[in-house]
């Protein structure tokens, strides 16, 4: 097997006394899809946070493409990352949040096309191409010129996985991403995240609620329980073989 | 009718005052407002000095710093008494309005700086294209009120001799006592006049405010 794309090492997270992960060893594959589940404050969130680099770890690596994304060297000597090497460390990372987080100033379509353009400094009509495009595939081709305002919150969170996607990365987090929706719209955002795990061969880690889907769709399973990866493997193996008794209980409580 | 061509005789100097102390107030409000989230604490504590102490005291009194202590002290001229005016109605408001700036862009979503990281964009691309255009719409209708309250505040610059229209009809009231209520009248329908379009200002920008940004 190949070097795995994403490594984490020992990593720990405590906000204030309250101690969040402890000790998480986890690697991801490039193309891989990974479904966290877990029961609420288990930290599944700050996990995929951290990578993302909006929560520093207290201790422990994260490995990128082989390189420690909040640590660089200087001088000969490992210290705490500038900004300009988590930005070249998290440019084949990207993110869907709960809350979507759509730029409400802007257009549809201008939300897809700000990051290539001013971040990746690419063609601005190529980028729009691709906008238009992705932006089709999640069926908001006529909506392009709409600000988030005008939208449902189905159609927010795909514009949301729309403008990630343009960004064309090797890794996609999704945070919880249909836990704001009403009930009548989770469906519409789960057929895009189907569509993106079938048709693109990024890694995605996906936080997650939606249990039958989540494994349905992963490669590979986490249970996380208390700050540790309590369980993990196949869904397969993770849901009909597990003895542990905290992951039965909790998938109990999803099965009517 | 005499008054009212006399008193419009001030509006110049009323006009120039008012939107020269209003640019230099919004000027000042973004570099205050931007210094005081700086990550260096000394120009915080500095940008903290001057708001406190322009906010904290009477634009009369500041004013007469400027025209008659300073140069008293320091034996300088800050320049002509129009420009002396524009400084000090522009420092005062300059505090108030960093305020407006420093609490707008705070108000806005944290949410909408993190969308940006994930997109990879810089602490200054996230502020440039996502956080500042969207607190700019958040501080609109409070400069709108602040612009308002500039335009009032020009006629103290008559206290340092300037033509303005208050001054104007002092003049007539004094040559002409009988004439003091239409005199004030005429004076407080011109200011009005003057507000109009900034009250309308105020109200588009109220009306941009609302869509178009993200607050917590």
């Amino acid at each position: 097997m190949t070097e795995p794309i994403v490594q984490y090492r020992d990593v720990y997270k405590s906000f204030g006394d309250v101690k969040v992960l402890k000790g998480i060893n986890l690697d991801i594959h490039a193309g891989e899809k990974v479904a966290v589940i877990g029961p609420s404050g288990s930290g599944k969130t700050t996990i995929i946070r951290m990578l993302m680099t909006l929560e520093e770890p207290t201790s422990g690596d994260i490995i990128v493409s082989g390189e420690n994304l909040w640590k660089m060297e200087k001088n000969g000597k490992e210290v705490r990352a500038n900004e300009k090497h988590l930005r070249k460390v998290r440019g084949d990372i990207g993110m869907v949040f709960q809350h979507f987080n759509l730029f409400p100033h802007m257009t549809i379509l201008e939300n897809c096309m700000t990051a290539p353009i001013h971040v990746k400094k690419e063609d601005k009509h190529e980028v729009r191409e691709r906008a238009i495009q992705m932006l089709e595939r999640v069926g908001l081709g006529d909506k392009i010129d709409n600000y988030p305002s005008q939208l449902s919150g189905g159609q927010k969170q795909r514009v949301a996985m729309a403008r990630a996607v343009v960004m064309r990365p090797k890794i996609m987090l999704f945070d919880e991403v249909t836990s704001a929706l009403d009930p009548e719209l989770v469906g519409e955002v789960l057929e895009v995240i189907r569509d993106l795990a079938q048709h693109e061969d990024m890694a995605m880690v996906l936080v997650t609620h939606e249990m039958d889907f989540a494994l349905d769709i992963a490669d590979k399973v986490l249970f996380l329980d208390e700050g540790v990866i309590a369980e993990q493997g196949s869904a397969r193996d993770v849901i009909e073989h597990s003895q542990n008794e905290r992951l039965q209980s909790f998938l109990s409580r999803f099965r009517a | 009718m005499e008054v009212i061509p006399q008193v419009a005789k001030g509006l110049q100097v009323t006009i120039t005052v008012l939107l020269a102390s209003a640019l230099l107030a919004y000027l000042l409000a973004f570099v205050a407002g931007l210094s005081k989230l700086s990550n260096n604490v000394l120009i915080r504590k500095a940008t903290g000095v001057y708001v406190e102490i322009f906010r904290g005291t009477s634009l009369i009194v500041q004013l007469f710093w400027l025209y008659y202590a300073i140069p008293m002290l320091f034996g300088i001229q800050l320049g002509t008494n129009w420009w002396i005016g524009v400084i000090a109605i522009g420092l005062n408001y300059g505090a108030y309005l960093s305020e407006v700036v420093r609490s707008s862009i705070v108000a806005v979503d944290k949410g909408q700086s993190e969308a940006a990281t994930a997109l990879n964009m810089s602490s200054f691309q996230r502020m440039r294209l996502i956080i500042f255009p969207q607190a700019v719409r958040m501080m609109l209708p409070e400069f709108g009120n602040y612009t308002i309250l500039i335009l009032k505040s020009t006629s103290l610059v008559s206290l340092i001799g300037l033509h303005d229209v208050l001054y104007y009809g002092d003049i007539i009231r004094s040559t002409n006592a009988s004439a003091t209520p239409i005199v004030y009248g005429v004076i407080l329908v011109f200011y009005f006049i003057l507000a109009l379009p900034l009250i309308w200002m105020t109200r588009k920008g109220e009306a941009i405010a609302k869509k178009g940004a993200a607050s917590s």
